[in-house]
């Protein structure tokens, strides 16, 4: 039930993007079309989970024993560039159709601040193995939600005359503004129905 | 000396940062929210890139050309890791209300972005110049954003009530009004630039991206799709 909870407020009450502005650029520069969307999504969803797991696991039988909680920072984010590059490697060597679709997104996820933020968050929550896992991977889900619900907004937009001064990113933003207001709807629900 | 002082102020207006780069939005659109935490995390960002970028400059010969992400990416974790420490230990409050976005300051897209753009082809006082101008120019417009939502979200400045109970839109401080009011700024800041003839269209493709000059290659692989 916990497990469904967490699920459930990381991709709705408590999405990553709509909700707490994290990964603010992929999903303004990636949401144009829907492939790179979907494409994104899955690189997100596959780092977020594993780094999830890698971080727990070097955080609760490295850092702790041996006091250097302090430095989670540091090793975060290390951690999740050796592993970027790890899976990078791996895909291009052992599944070639896998990386032709996520391989030029890999790249770019080291500095997505949303991954970086899910270790730090399951650390600041004290989640175990099994809840970190769930986290990551509902922290990717609800990044894909949010990125293919905007990207169809944004194909509506395409078709739309704004004023000339809001032509581009503006009404883009805007546009996000809106989209964001629908999962405001979702507060306090994760509370009542799982509580 | 004219030419420093360019390097110096070049980030406030002409090349700043988050308006006209478009670079570390997230943490913009996130801490706008009040004046105080605003300035908060203005100072420690202006703190982080300006020490970031006088190391990396000092080792731009040092580092090997194929390793320099991660490298710039330690150096700046650990200047991050020694703001987090200062501001719990002396403004616990400013810390819990920053959460985990002071940490971000890592993976930031303009201390990463000025580190590959600037640092690591300048020498130091310029790069300590320009981590500096450019975390000015950060700071102004994130604490001119919150004032403004501070203003119409809660009704107060610094903390002081000015708009009487019950008058605020309170939405303008929650999530939707930071994607509503960077979005009226950008249109306005487009609007000033066509009123004086010049072509200004902000977008965020692939320049959005930190590892934008990283992996050039990359992104124009993907834009010829």
């Amino acid at each position: 039930m916990k497990l469904l909870g967490i699920m459930f407020t990381m991709i709705f009450t408590d999405n990553y993007v709509l909700v707490k502005f994290l990964g603010i650029c992929p999903f303004l520069g990636v949401s144009k079309k829907f492939d790179s969307c979907l494409g994104m999504t899955g690189a997100v969803t596959f780092v977020m989970t594993l780094a999830s797991a890698a971080t727990w696991a070097i955080y609760t039988y490295i850092m702790v024993p041996l006091e250097l909680e302090y430095l989670s920072t540091i090793i975060f984010i290390l951690v999740i560039a050796a592993l970027v590059q790890f899976v990078e490697i791996v895909l291009k060597k052992y599944m070639k159709g896998l990386y032709n679709a996520l391989g030029i997104y890999l790249p770019l996820i080291t500095t997505n601040c949303a991954v970086l933020a899910v270790t730090l968050l399951n650390v600041d929550n004290n989640y175990n193995f099994l809840e970190s896992l769930v986290d990551g991977f509902a922290a990717g889900i609800g990044f894909g939600v949010a990125l293919i619900l905007f990207c169809g907004v944004r194909k509506a937009l395409e078709h739309a005359k704004p004023p000339k001064a809001f032509e581009g990113l503006p009404i883009t933003l805007v546009a996000a503004a809106l989209t964001s207001m629908t999962f405001m709807g979702f507060t306090g629900m994760a509370e009542k129905l799982f509580g | 000396m004219r030419e420093k002082w360019k390097i110096f102020t070049n980030g406030f207006f002409k090349d700043n940062p988050v308006l006209i780069q478009l670079l570390g939005c997230c943490s913009v659109l996130a801490l706008s929210v009040t004046v105080q935490g605003s300035l908060g995390m203005g100072v420690a960002l202006t703190f982080v890139l300006a020490c970031s970028n006088v190391v990396i400059s000092l080792l731009r010969k040092v580092i090997p050309d194929k390793v320099r992400i991660p490298c710039f990416i330690v150096v700046i974790a650990t200047f991050v890791t020694l703001v987090e420490m200062i501001v719990e230990a002396f403004l616990p409050d400013l810390y819990t209300s920053m959460g985990v976005f002071l940490a971000l300051i890592v993976v930031n897209c303009i201390v990463l972005g000025r580190a590959e753009m600037f640092a690591s082809k300048n020498g130091v006082l310029d790069s300590l110049l320009d981590g500096l101008g450019m975390g000015v120019g950060y700071t102004i417009v994130i604490v001119a954003m919150a004032a403004v939502r501070e203003l119409i979200g809660s009704g107060t400045f610094w903390g002081l009530r000015i708009i009487p109970e019950g008058y605020q839109i309170g939405i303008v401080a929650q999530t939707p009004g930071g994607f509503l009011v960077f979005g009226i700024a950008i249109a306005v800041l487009v609007k000033i630039n066509n009123r004086r003839g010049k072509e200004y269209k902000p977008e965020i493709g692939c320049e959005g991206c930190p590892l934008q000059c990283a992996d050039k290659s990359e992104c124009q692989k993907e834009e010829a799709k």
